[in-house]
């Protein structure tokens, strides 16, 4: 018979034992890269002259007035904010839809997935097709003017945030549905008793008890959409006039086409914090309806 | 089940034409005679322009590098992350919450944020232009998303199943080995296959390590797909039906796995 004691400390050894190749795994691919990521950024490093010097602070001083930082800083929270909010309006009721008994439920369920499991890449290519402006089906659709969907400054960030909400969607709203899931029935017949409507039901039982739920959505999806690349890039690069170029996608240019690797790291170090900040906002946020209920 | 209202038969209709309209005009695109997209409607369909990227481009090549990293990634995630989410689950050690919230935050990270100290990594020990090279920084959003969901299904095994299997004389690991990995196969499938999706759809990483075109994957070929004169929109479509039928079949058939996979941390915690 093994000594309580002793099996204790072996099963804690074995514990520390199985969890190191992951805390290795994710020091060596995330933590550390940060921290060089950060040194980096405290150079000056181009990387095809292997020109490499410490110049402290500099490229954080160059940053705060560098006009295209704070352009694509202003795109970047428009784009998320947008996004998002649309996607949270538009999950809500697919995911009221999704929990709904009726036939044909479980086609629109497989169905709403199918814009997910796609790559993000062909998503926008899908729909540069569709946007394009002489043979573009939403051009023949609808009415009027032929519009240059992707190459007019205005239009072009609101088409990559439509690809967005189209390819996120159902993500949110399978989110917003397991919320849906947890709240008791119970809740609903009594309303249903005392002959609430069902918007009122919608707006005092439903729509509150999904707070967290829609809490949890906007934390993941604003982070997410925050560091946008593949669809941006594929669709515009960025363009026109640099009017959708987010802070990803002027980071990538300054790391690989410019080859500065001393501003670039500067540019997506910048890019981390933002996404730091905004978490640390919606973790305040959800800690105060935790600590609410 | 009850027969719909009128008001959810319509929003039903305009979700699924809005989810799957643009998916269907892929697929129509595809099958377009390549001289005829600026007519309205096609004459007739045709299977021109998979035929002209399966045998005229190296786009198979393309799938099978595709195949290679996401199942490299898959492997990798699992054997390591198996073994994390067990002892997160089921035994007593320090850290394992802070564990947790640092691979939640590690999936956050802007993957910009990581690229040139990779790219320099990766540089330096000569594994730049690889698919093995690749593999390794795709574990920066795999192994959170691995760790997430299958200590969730390691917790939902009974802990006696744990203790028995202790009590018959195996050591945790055995335990683990023997007992708790073949019943929590249900969660390492759900979990291979977001790994899968998620590396197959990866862009960024693969578009700045790789330069040789022949390894390319399917995401980057895909935005990198041009011709000489003008966009070969028949064939980039064609490509991305090509790219994107497994998935959707997988999805389809795994449903229900990847609705519970992608909430399973969410909902928890």
């Amino acid at each position: 018979m093994m000594k309580p004691r002793g099996s204790l400390a072996r099963e804690r050894r074995q514990a520390y034992l199985l969890v190191a190749p992951a805390v290795l795994v994710l020091g060596g691919v995330a933590l550390y890269p940060i921290l060089a990521a950060v040194w980096l950024s405290l150079h000056r490093f181009i990387l095809v002259f292997g020109e490499r010097r410490f110049t402290g602070l500099e490229n954080y001083a160059y940053l705060l007035g560098d006009s295209r930082f704070w352009a694509a800083l202003g795109n970047t929270a428009y784009f998320t904010a947008v996004a998002v909010t649309v996607e949270l309006v538009l999950a809500v009721p697919l995911a009221l839809l999704l929990q709904k008994a009726f036939p044909g439920r479980g086609l629109l369920r497989a169905s709403v997935l199918v814009p997910w499991a796609i790559p993000t890449v062909v998503s926008a290519r899908l729909w540069a097709w569709m946007f394009n402006p002489e043979y573009g089906v939403i051009n023949r659709l609808l009415p009027g003017q032929d519009i240059n969907w992707l190459g007019a400054p205005g239009y072009a960030l609101h088409a990559a945030i439509l690809v967005d909400v189209w390819k996120t969607t159902p993500f949110v709203a399978l989110l917003v549905l397991a919320g849906l899931q947890g709240i008791s029935e119970d809740l609903y017949k009594a309303a249903r008793v005392d002959g609430a409507s069902p918007w009122r039901t919608f707006v005092s039982i439903t729509l509150p008890l999904l707070k967290p739920a829609l809490l949890l959505a906007l934390l993941f999806r604003s982070l997410d959409a925050f560091r946008v690349f593949d669809a941006i890039y594929v669709l515009t690069e960025g363009g026109p006039a640099n009017t959708t170029e987010t802070l990803s996608i002027y980071a990538y240019k300054t790391l690989m086409r410019s080859g500065d690797f001393g501003y670039g790291s500067t540019l997506s170090v910048a890019t981390f914090l933002c996404v730091v900040l905004l978490a640390a906002v919606w973790l305040r946020l959800l800690g105060r309806e935790e600590a609410a209920r | 089940m009850k027969r719909p209202g009128l008001g959810t038969a319509l929003a039903v209709v305009a979700f699924l034409t809005f989810f799957l309209g643009p998916f269907c005009w892929q697929v129509l695109t595809s099958l377009w005679p390549d001289g005829e997209l600026t007519r309205p409607w096609p004459s007739h369909l045709t299977l021109e322009n998979y035929a002209s990227v399966l045998w005229g481009r190296p786009f198979l090549r393309v799938v099978l590098n595709s195949l290679v990293v996401a199942a490299l990634t898959t492997g990798f995630c699992l054997t390591v992350g198996a073994a994390a989410a067990f002892a997160l689950a089921k035994l007593e050690f320090r850290g394992k919450g802070l564990l947790l919230s640092a691979a939640l935050a590690v999936s956050m990270f802007p993957p910009i944020a990581t690229v040139s100290p990779l790219y320099l990594i990766l540089r330096s020990v000569g594994l730049r232009d690889s698919l093995v090279g690749l593999a390794l920084p795709y574990a920066t959003f795999a192994l959170p998303l691995t760790l997430w969901v299958l200590t969730s299904f390691f917790r939902a095994l009974p802990d006696e199943l744990y203790r028995a299997a202790r009590v018959d004389g195996c050591t945790p690991f055995q335990a683990f080995r023997q007992v708790l990995l073949p019943l929590a196969a249900p969660g390492l499938a759900t979990t291979a296959i977001l790994v899968f999706i998620f590396a197959w759809n990866e862009f960024l990483y693969a578009l700045t390590f790789l330069s040789t075109p022949e390894k390319r994957t399917v995401p980057v070929a895909i935005s990198l797909f041009a011709s000489e004169y003008r966009e070969p929109w028949g064939e980039i479509a064609a490509a991305s039906v090509v790219a994107t039928l497994p998935l959707v079949a997988l999805t389809v058939l795994f449903q229900r796995r990847i609705v519970s996979g992608l909430t399973a941390g969410a909902v928890k915690e």
